[in-house]
């Protein structure tokens, strides 16, 4: 058990770095899906359409595709991913901004994958707004938009987060794919290079990532069960 | 009461499935005119209050309201609905908002109103349904019959040429019913323009200015409350009557 004392350091790093694609897809998920969850209710029906393509194509593919498209489709396009290089943010997730793109292809890939997931949860929390509520929206006058801030997504938020937590958590242990495609340091590459390259016994490793990976989610469906036991208790 | 046609209906058809729920209807609204439609359940009465403002588009034929034909989905739309209040059985208040909130919204988003102005005419039409003391509520506090007092009064803010009430006392304790029919009653008096689907046979003989009655998706007879119920001239009616008024 020694490697989680004398080897810290790197798990510290693999945590950082995980903890940092995690945070930037999260919210890349949580604005694309929000964006596809409105295509896929819209009244014009060719934005359903592709609303609906989407979630159909992205929901259903295993998401190593989804990897293997952005780490070697975007290179043969012809990018690098360097619109993600966003002065500001690359001071704090340093690796948005380094030479080598895998993790900006990985970024994409996790975020393309997950949005189809939040665009779903986030609808399952619109059909859960009686329909009477955008029926009394509509028959004031308020347009498709106006009805959808101020009446049904205010409502639809409440059914919505629990749901989108079991996505983000799920999300956080798919990126333990990255280090299959190209990216160096994260909590699952680190633990193949602390087995494979430097010879430490695996289960120990296998101990110290878990650990990594649990302090990141175990607080997060702490949080989602007492946000689900207040609003059990409002609705009394 | 001007002849004026407020809402004219012709030729109105509408399926749900194989379902003919609406047949040939023609209807003509007078601007100041209250219309109570009248028959049994599943006769097509809710179907046709709701296709005044488009929540049911129809098949074929045309409804036009203050002279222009109801526009397909859009802002035309929302406008036209803006100006047509509607009043429905389950209340359907703004659940997240509250009572003064739920009245506001249309004229502040809709209408571009400014919130002060806004807000003087919703306490005082919260005044007028006598339910200025709950404003800060939610609706989630108020019995039925007063939810339901404030659904009109969120209708009555927009300031609409006509308000559709679809079954709205069918959802309420028998002893909410009359404060709410007493709101509607008055209103009929000021000559609001009114469509309304009831059971309330009662509201229909004092306040109606003509009974519609349907049945299996047609337009049967339509006539004066008292013509209508001394003597009804269908089967149909005769049987709908004789069924509900024995009790």
């Amino acid at each position: 058990m020694n490697v989680l004392i004398d080897k810290f350091d790197v798990f510290a790093g693999g945590f950082w770095l995980t903890l940092q694609i995690c945070v930037l897809a999260a919210i890349g998920a949580l604005i694309l899906g929000a964006v596809v969850a409105v295509l896929r209710i819209s009244p014009v029906p060719p934005l359903r359409a592709v609303g609906t393509a989407y979630v159909t194509v992205f929901r259903n593919m295993p998401l190593t595709v989804v990897m293997f498209f952005a780490a070697f489709a975007l290179p043969a396009l012809g990018s690098n991913a360097d619109f993600l290089r966003i002065p500001g943010l690359d001071v704090v997730f340093t690796r948005l901004g380094t030479d080598l793109p895998y993790f900006r292809f990985a970024l994409i890939a996790l975020t393309l994958y997950t949005a189809a997931f939040v665009c779903e949860a986030l609808r399952s929390g619109i059909n859960a707004v009686p329909p009477g509520q955008a029926e009394a929206a509509r028959s004031l006058g308020l347009t498709f938009g106006q009805n959808l801030r101020y009446v049904v997504l205010p409502q639809s938020w409440k059914a919505s987060i629990v749901p989108l937590g079991s996505v983000i958590i799920a999300m956080i242990k798919n990126s333990a794919l990255i280090g299959f495609f190209g990216v160096v340091g994260d909590l699952s590459q680190s633990a193949d290079q602390l087995t494979s390259a430097e010879g430490y016994a695996f289960i120990p490793v296998a101990i110290g990532i878990s650990i990594g990976y649990l302090i990141m989610t175990v607080p997060l469906g702490a949080l989602l069960d007492r946000i689900e036991r207040r609003q059990a208790v409002a609705a009394r | 009461m001007t002849d004026e046609a407020l809402i004219v209906l012709e030729n109105v058809n509408k399926w749900f499935g194989p379902l003919h729920v609406l047949q040939d209807v023609d209807l003509s609204v007078a601007r100041g005119e209250v219309v109570v439609v009248i028959g049994p359940s599943g006769s097509g009465k809710s179907t046709l209050c709701r296709a005044i403002n488009r929540l049911e588009p129809i098949d074929s034929g045309r409804i036009i309201f203050d002279g222009q034909a109801l526009p397909a989905e859009g802002r035309e739309l929302a406008r036209l609905r803006s100006e047509v209040g509607m009043v429905f059985q389950s209340f359907n208040l703004f659940a997240h908002k509250t009572i003064l909130e739920n009245v506001m919204l249309g004229p502040v988003k809709v209408r571009k109103e400014k919130k002060a102005v806004v807000q003087d005419r919703a306490m005082s039409l919260l005044e007028r349904v006598g339910i200025a003391n709950q404003a800060e509520k939610y609706p989630a506090q108020l019995s039925g019959g007063q939810q339901q007092r404030v659904a009109i009064a969120r209708a009555l803010a927009m300031q609409p040429k006509a308000l559709l009430f679809d079954e709205p006392t069918s959802a309420l304790d028998p002893e909410m019913v009359g404060e709410v029919l007493e709101v509607m009653t008055s209103l009929a008096r000021e000559g609001m323009t009114m469509v309304v689907v009831t059971h309330e046979m009662g509201f229909a003989r004092h306040a109606a200015d003509r009974v519609v009655f349907m049945a299996d998706g047609q337009l049967v007879e339509q006539a004066t409350p008292d013509e209508f119920f001394a003597n009804p001239r269908s089967d149909r009616a005769k049987d709908f009557l004789s069924k509900i008024l024995t009790h």
